[in-house]
């Protein structure tokens, strides 16, 4: 039996009899084209395709370097090791939280570690790493008198990535953990088990693929991260900073994108194996709403000691960020500490350009975040509530920017539109202005957005949207006067997320960004480079403070603004 | 108080949907011709999977057919989007719009139509004293019990003056009595507004309380359509008497038709049956016995073993077996009638009107 071409002939007019949505569609896949699909596609074409013929002699010469057979191997053995030590550390605060009783104090120092990864721009422990334990390191050279420690290099990225990214497995594992129904536990304890038989045979096999999802996760993140290896790294080069190089060191672009290709495969494939296999076996393993509340542990043996290593750990981190900006008012690092100053908090506006920085920074990623929030709540709306070709087309490519490291986004815009679409000079305009740096941004944010937007959509009753529908408002009403008031919340966080992310980021901008915009994160990194770290802190710690103004600022509309929070009251 | 009362015609239509897992194409619903009445209410019955809300959802637009048309009244609507189909839903999760209270969920649709303010007002302040909701126009949705909105989402539909009502087992999520209570409203309201109506059940009591005309349905296929007594009392085939109260089966032979009876040789013995022009002589038939019509007497048809008996109240309740055949007997009003025990040998009667050749 075939189906016959009437329903969905039927289905296609009934869509075109709504211009609007149409045309969104129309955009959509317009945008997506052009800003991420072309661009890999556009690498591969120049990694792969010279003085008129195909060839793989590109792709044998960058594996001929050693440099960059090293990057390979650098970058894979860092990512492994983060990936998991950051899980392991993620369980152990998951755990913690969710199964042992703690007090206020230690629940609050969570919340906090958990936090400060989304408020400050992704560097920011490389800096403190090298100004604790550094040549001139305050612990290191003042309170051991140690005074040639080298923290640059594989253990450096190591630590400072574990500790960026630790705290997004421990946020991953606590949902998870949550869910898992407290009778199987009870039911095993029950049986005679020990609390870690219990956690061994019952709760560690249930998350398993959640950890391995949170190493996948984590894994992808740091072989796509580029700043922390770029100042912390030394000599230590991973794929990331090799591209880089690549392209602002030794000018070859052919080369670069030959490289940027193979990175893209390896985070590509780690993707794919997360996304298809991972996620999927997660959901089914752990389907099971908790059926009441779990009983925590009281036990003062198992509790204090677990509390203890975590508040430590927890306040070892937050020292690290507090660092920056208590370095930022000693007179010269590592060598005078007092009296405070704010000698380079001033020079940032009067000598470095500060303010424009700032401007910059700021109109760009403000310009940049209520786009993203739009489309990615668009994006998940007709994932989620339509059905029309190409819908299949938007929610890959729109998943497909999550697996695109920065770096590999930053070649492909270089190779694609800095002599026009397939370099004809088509859009040539874009590149070096202000909007290819939108851009950026809101394709590097996308996925999130669009992420979060999916799954606050997915709980809203399909019929809902039905109801108005039927009672004869269009797709673009129905998006506007039901959709939209109900995922406000998701939107709202969708705006900040956005403008928290396009204001930190680096990777991929750091290659298009030009000499008339000067970027906050692009600054942090040269007077980094440079060993400014007084000044690096200074900007740091006013982009910590924007970033972080902007979070409370949402949470305080939220709660007099927020959907979620007004049904509640009311009801 | 509909501007003009409009029936549903169906012709030929099919949907095909894909099984997920073995993706094979399959009929959701299969050349299925209906004919509903303007003013009248019409249930589609049938379990789940038997295509009744794929149906009512091509009717409110929301699936395209594959196969065949679909006339609201003489107006073709298959190219129609929901919005603009002369039809209202009551949805089975009643959807309302959680963000808005009582007065601009009803007012929804008026104010998409650019209905005058003052208009709305009346007609929303009408239609809610018309549920029975009248005062309640500033509560938000969440304050409000489960057959209260109920109520709601039936106003919003009814506030639409629409030309069909459609409703999609719209009180499957309301306890027991509630949900006799509301069928009642539901009837009444539909009635006094003079509206047509299609709704979708699996509930049979519900669909026999409620409808002028029954559709069961089964497997895409439409398999009776009819009054509620036509469907009970005379079903056309097992799924429809068995989906439709329970009903007992005897397996036979009809030896041959006396005027307006027809005689079938059951297990050797010869029993009177209702007129069976269905079924020529010397045809394999089953005989249909309501488990009400059929009684257990010390003389009778033919001699069972009685297994379970239990006092219901209303009833007595027996289990007996007829050879390997399990029966089901209700005798109601049991207070003076001569009860009969577990265990013991029996004969079962019925009055030849009350067996039914199928």
């Amino acid at each position: 039996m075939a189906k016959t071409a009437q329903g969905a002939a039927l289905d296609r007019k009934k869509l075109m009899a709504d211009p609007i949505m149409v045309t969104t569609i129309v955009v959509l896949i317009t945008f997506l084209t052009l800003f991420i699909l072309y661009p890999l596609a556009i690498l591969l074409v120049d990694s792969a395709y010279s003085d008129g013929h195909v060839t793989l002699d590109i792709f044998k010469r960058v594996l001929a370097m050693p440099t960059f057979t090293r990057a390979i191997t650098n970058t894979l053995k860092v990512g492994f090791v983060v990936g998991i030590l950051s899980t392991l550390i993620g369980l152990l605060f998951a755990y913690v939280e969710v199964y042992v009783r703690m007090n206020k104090a230690v629940g609050g120092l969570f919340k906090v570690v958990s936090m400060l990864p989304v408020v400050s721009p992704p560097f920011v422990l490389s800096l403190s790493m090298i100004m604790l334990f550094g040549k001139a390191g305050l612990i290191t050279r003042f309170l051991l008198g140690i005074y040639d420690n080298n923290v640059y290099g594989y253990w450096g990225i190591v630590i400072v990535q574990t500790l960026t990214f630790f705290p997004v497995c421990y946020m991953m594992l606590k949902g998870l953990l949550k869910n898992i129904d407290p009778s199987l536990e009870e039911a095993a304890r029950d049986m005679g088990a020990s609390r870690m038989k219990v956690f061994t045979s019952v709760t560690l096999p249930l998350l398993l693929p959640g950890l391995g999802n949170a190493f996948l996760v984590t894994f992808i993140e740091s072989i796509a991260d580029f700043a922390n290896p770029m100042l912390i790294g030394g000599s230590y080069d991973t794929l990331a900073t090799t591209i880089y190089l690549q392209i602002t060191g030794a000018f070859d672009k052919q080369g670069a994108a030959a490289m940027a290709v193979v990175l893209l495969c390896i985070t590509l494939l780690m993707f794919a194996v997360q996304k298809y296999y991972l996620e999927s076996k997660t959901a089914a393993t752990l389907t099971g709403k908790a059926s009441r509340a779990r009983m925590l542990i009281e036990d003062k043996s198992v509790s204090i000691p677990l509390t203890i290593l975590c508040s430590l750990a927890a306040i070892f981190v937050i020292g690290m960020y507090v660092c920056v900006p208590i370095g930022a008012l000693f007179p010269t690092w590592g060598y005078k500490l007092t009296p405070l100053t704010f000698k380079w908090f001033q020079q940032v506006f009067t000598k470095y350009h500060g303010l424009k920085a700032f401007k910059d920074s700021f109109v760009l990623s403000l310009i940049a975040s209520p786009i993203t929030a739009l489309l990615s709540m668009i994006i998940s709306y007709l994932v989620v509530k339509k059905k029309f070709r190409g819908k299949g087309f938007i929610e890959a490519v729109s998943m497909l920017a999550m697996a695109v490291p920065g770096t590999v986004l930053g070649v492909g815009y270089i190779r694609g539109y800095a002599q026009g679409l397939f370099h004809t000079g088509a859009l040539q305009f874009l590149y070096n202005s202000a909007a290819i740096l939108i851009i950026v941004f809101v394709v590097r944010s996308l996925p999130t957005g669009t992420r979060s937007g999916i799954s606050a959509l997915r709980q809203i009753d399909k019929s809902i949207e039905e109801s108005a529908y039927d009672m004869g408002a269009d797709s673009f009403k129905v998006f506007m006067t039901v959709t939209l008031p109900l995922i406000k919340d998701s939107f709202l966080s969708g705006l900040v997320t956005a403008f928290v992310r396009s204001i930190t980021a680096i990777s991929a901008i750091i290659l298009l960004v030009t000499p008339s915009f000067l970027l906050i994160t692009v600054q942090i990194n040269e007077f980094a480079e440079k060993g400014a770290f007084s000044i690096a802190c200074a900007f740091a710690t006013i982009l910590i403070i924007i970033t972080y103004g902007a979070v409370l600022l949402m949470n305080l509309f939220m709660r007099f603004f927020g959907t979620s929070r007004k049904m509640k009251e009311e009801a | 108080m509909a501007k003009e009362k409009k029936g549903v015609r169906l012709e030929h239509i099919s949907k095909i949907y894909q099984d997920p897992k073995t993706k094979k194409d399959f009929y959701a619903v299969k050349d299925t011709n209906l004919e509903i009445e303007p003013g009248s209410f019409v249930t589609l019955l049938g379990p789940s999977g038997c295509g009744k809300t794929t149906t009512l959802r091509m009717i409110a637009g929301f699936e395209s057919p594959d196969e065949g048309e679909i006339y609201l009244g003489n107006e073709p609507i298959n190219e129609l989007t929901p919005n603009k189909r002369d039809t209202a839903m009551v949805f089975q999760s009643y959807a309302l719009l959680p963000h808005y209270n009582i007065f601009d969920n009803v007012a929804y649709g008026l104010k998409i139509r650019k209905v005058p303010k003052d208009e709305i007002k009346r007609r929303v302040t009408d239609i809610l004293a018309l549920v029975g909701l009248e005062g309640m126009e500033s509560r938000m949705t969440n304050q409000l019990s489960g057959g209260q909105q109920q109520r709601v989402a039936l106003a919003r539909a009814l506030v639409m003056e629409p030309g069909v009502l459609l409703f999609d087992e719209p009180l499957s999520n309301l306890d027991a009595k509630l949900r006799v209570t509301m069928r009642t409203e539901i009837r009444r309201i539909q009635q006094r507004a003079g509206i047509t109506a299609v709704y979708v059940t699996h509930d049979q009591s519900e669909a026999m309380a409620l409808s002028d005309k029954i559709i069961v349905m089964e497997k895409g296929l439409v398999s009776q359509m009819g009054t509620p007594q036509e469907i009970y009392y005379h079903p056309k085939n097992k799924f429809v008497a068995d989906f439709i109260g329970d009903a007992n089966f005897l397996e036979g032979r009809m030896l041959r038709h006396e005027g307006d009876t027809g005689v079938v040789d059951i297990n050797g013995t010869e029993v009177k049956v209702a007129a069976a022009d269905n079924v020529p002589d010397g045809a394999n038939t089953t005989v249909v016995l309501r488990p009400e019509s059929t009684m257990l007497r010390d003389q009778g048809y033919f001699p069972v073993q009685v297994v379970v008996s239990n006092f219901m109240g209303a009833y007595q309740l027996y289990h007996v077996m007829l050879g390997d055949v399990k029966l089901i007997i209700h005798e109601y009003n049991p207070k003076d009638k001569k009860i009969y025990q577990a265990g013991e040998t029996v004969f079962i009667d019925f009055a030849p009107g009350d067996a039914h050749c199928i």
